[in-house]
């Protein structure tokens, strides 16, 4: 069994040698290796290299596209960037004159308030001075007439005799002028 | 006496289970029998599967077109890319008109070669009449070109201008004579780099079934194991390179033929 097996890898051994050199297999080999690349000739040249030289091109094109479209998108940035730091500064100056007009305004309100309440202030300092003057007179015509009266009484009391109203009157007023 | 068969077969497997270049046999595809040149064969098979393999990286994955590609695209990008930059910075915007058949044979020559490293695949350009056919065809469309561009023009690459006079006729036989060898080492140098490889990884192969047989637990076979791990990672930079090559040579070529002059 072991011997037939070790005579046929002889035998096989002997064929083989170099099968490339096996001439009877070229024309077959040949004829296969035409037809490959006959085939894959036709691929290569209808679909694979238009295809793949296409993509290649249109990819190109968009980059340089792109980077047109790029750039001119930066300048429309600077330029808005130019224009937003304008309207910044006229805002800016804008709000402050704002600012100066409102407290302008303000201080003339507070101005003209203040006025009228030193005017209110005084209208009721005059008014109460007034009433205080009124309540004073009102007073002193009070005191006359109880010092007439307590001076008719003292008078009576002391000299009926020489009682005489008017002259008491008299010396009341007098004393109290004094 | 059974003991001594399994020895018997174990020596004899020894010397013998070893054909490193069985591989390389051309077998029909269907039976037996004799090879006619209409005969398929493990040569038209593993041509067929590598025109597959292109059509599924090369046309499938760039169906789409794709502006921004996927990964198979930008392999199938890249493969036209070098080949195109290849054929322009060697033979200049004139050879752009072989491109395609340059392309075809590069893609030819690779894939074949990068699906030989496949267990129980066939080297296809290990095969002499394969490479001999592609480096003749080279040969001849190279010279027939450089006499169609040039007229007899073209014969001054045998004439070296910058040479001394008297050396220019020494000169045109050593230029002849290694015009005339191209074909045979354009075809031997990739069909022989395939073979090599190819052949050392069934070496090595024979070697560890008979270390595990005579080595305990059989331990013996991880060193040819580790060797054809090794031979192998070797060989995907080998099937590539002479593909590359190949494809360069006949760039060189047929920059000779466009552009005669030294």
């Amino acid at each position: 069994m072991a011997s037939d097996t070790i005579a046929q890898g002889a035998a096989e051994e002997a064929k083989v040698g170099m099968p490339q050199l096996d001439f009877a297999t070229f024309p077959n080999q040949i004829f296969w290796l035409v037809l490959a690349l006959i085939v894959l000739y036709f691929i290569v040249a209808k679909v694979i290299l238009p295809r793949i030289g296409g993509v290649l091109e249109e990819r190109h094109a968009m980059i340089s596209d792109y980077l047109a479209q790029a750039s001119d998108f930066k300048k429309q940035a600077e330029e808005a960037e130019a224009e937003y730091e304008t309207a910044l500064k006229q805002a800016r100056g804008e709000a402050q004159e704002i600012a100066a007009k409102t407290k302008a305004e303000i201080q003339k309100e507070l101005d003209k308030a203040v006025a009228k309440a030193d005017a209110e202030i005084a209208a009721k300092t005059a008014e109460s001075e007034q009433a205080i003057a009124v309540i004073r007179e009102s007073a002193a015509e009070n005191v006359r007439e109880v010092a007439t009266a307590t001076a008719g009484e003292v008078v009576m009391a002391l000299m009926p005799s020489v009682s005489d109203d008017a002259a008491v009157k008299k010396a009341v007023t007098a004393r109290m002028k004094g | 006496m059974a003991e001594n068969a399994v020895e018997e077969a174990v020596a004899g497997g020894a010397k013998l289970n070893v054909y490193p270049m069985k591989q390389f046999e051309v077998t029909p595809l269907f039976g037996e029998g004799p090879i006619h040149w209409y005969t398929p064969t493990n040569v038209t098979l593993w041509l067929g599967i590598a025109i597959v393999a292109i059509v599924l990286l090369m046309v499938l994955t760039t169906r789409k077109r794709a502006v921004v590609p996927g990964r198979g695209q930008s392999i199938a990008e890249v493969l036209y890319s070098f080949v195109r930059s290849m054929v322009v910075d060697i033979t200049g915007e004139a050879g752009l008109k072989y491109f395609p058949y340059i392309m075809t044979l590069f893609l030819l020559i690779l894939f074949t070669n990068v699906l030989s490293i496949l267990p129980y695949s066939y080297t296809v350009m290990s095969q002499i009449a394969v490479t001999g056919a592609l480096a003749l065809a080279v040969f001849i469309s190279v010279t027939v070109i450089g006499f169609v561009k040039n007229g007899p023009g073209f014969l001054k690459i045998f004439w070296i201008s910058e040479a001394p006079m008297a050396l220019r006729p020494v000169l045109a036989i050593v230029e002849l004579i290694s015009y005339f060898v191209r074909p045979v080492s354009h075809s031997i140098r990739l069909a022989g780099n395939m073979m090599a490889g190819h052949a050392v990884i069934k070496v090595f192969a024979g070697f560890a079934a008979v270390l595990a047989a005579y080595t305990p637990l059989g331990l013996g076979l991880l060193a040819p194991i580790g060797g054809i791990m090794a031979v192998i990672g070797l060989e995907m930079l080998v099937v590539v390179i002479q593909a590359y090559v190949f494809t360069i040579l006949t760039c060189v070529y047929l920059n000779d033929a466009l552009h005669p002059g030294h």
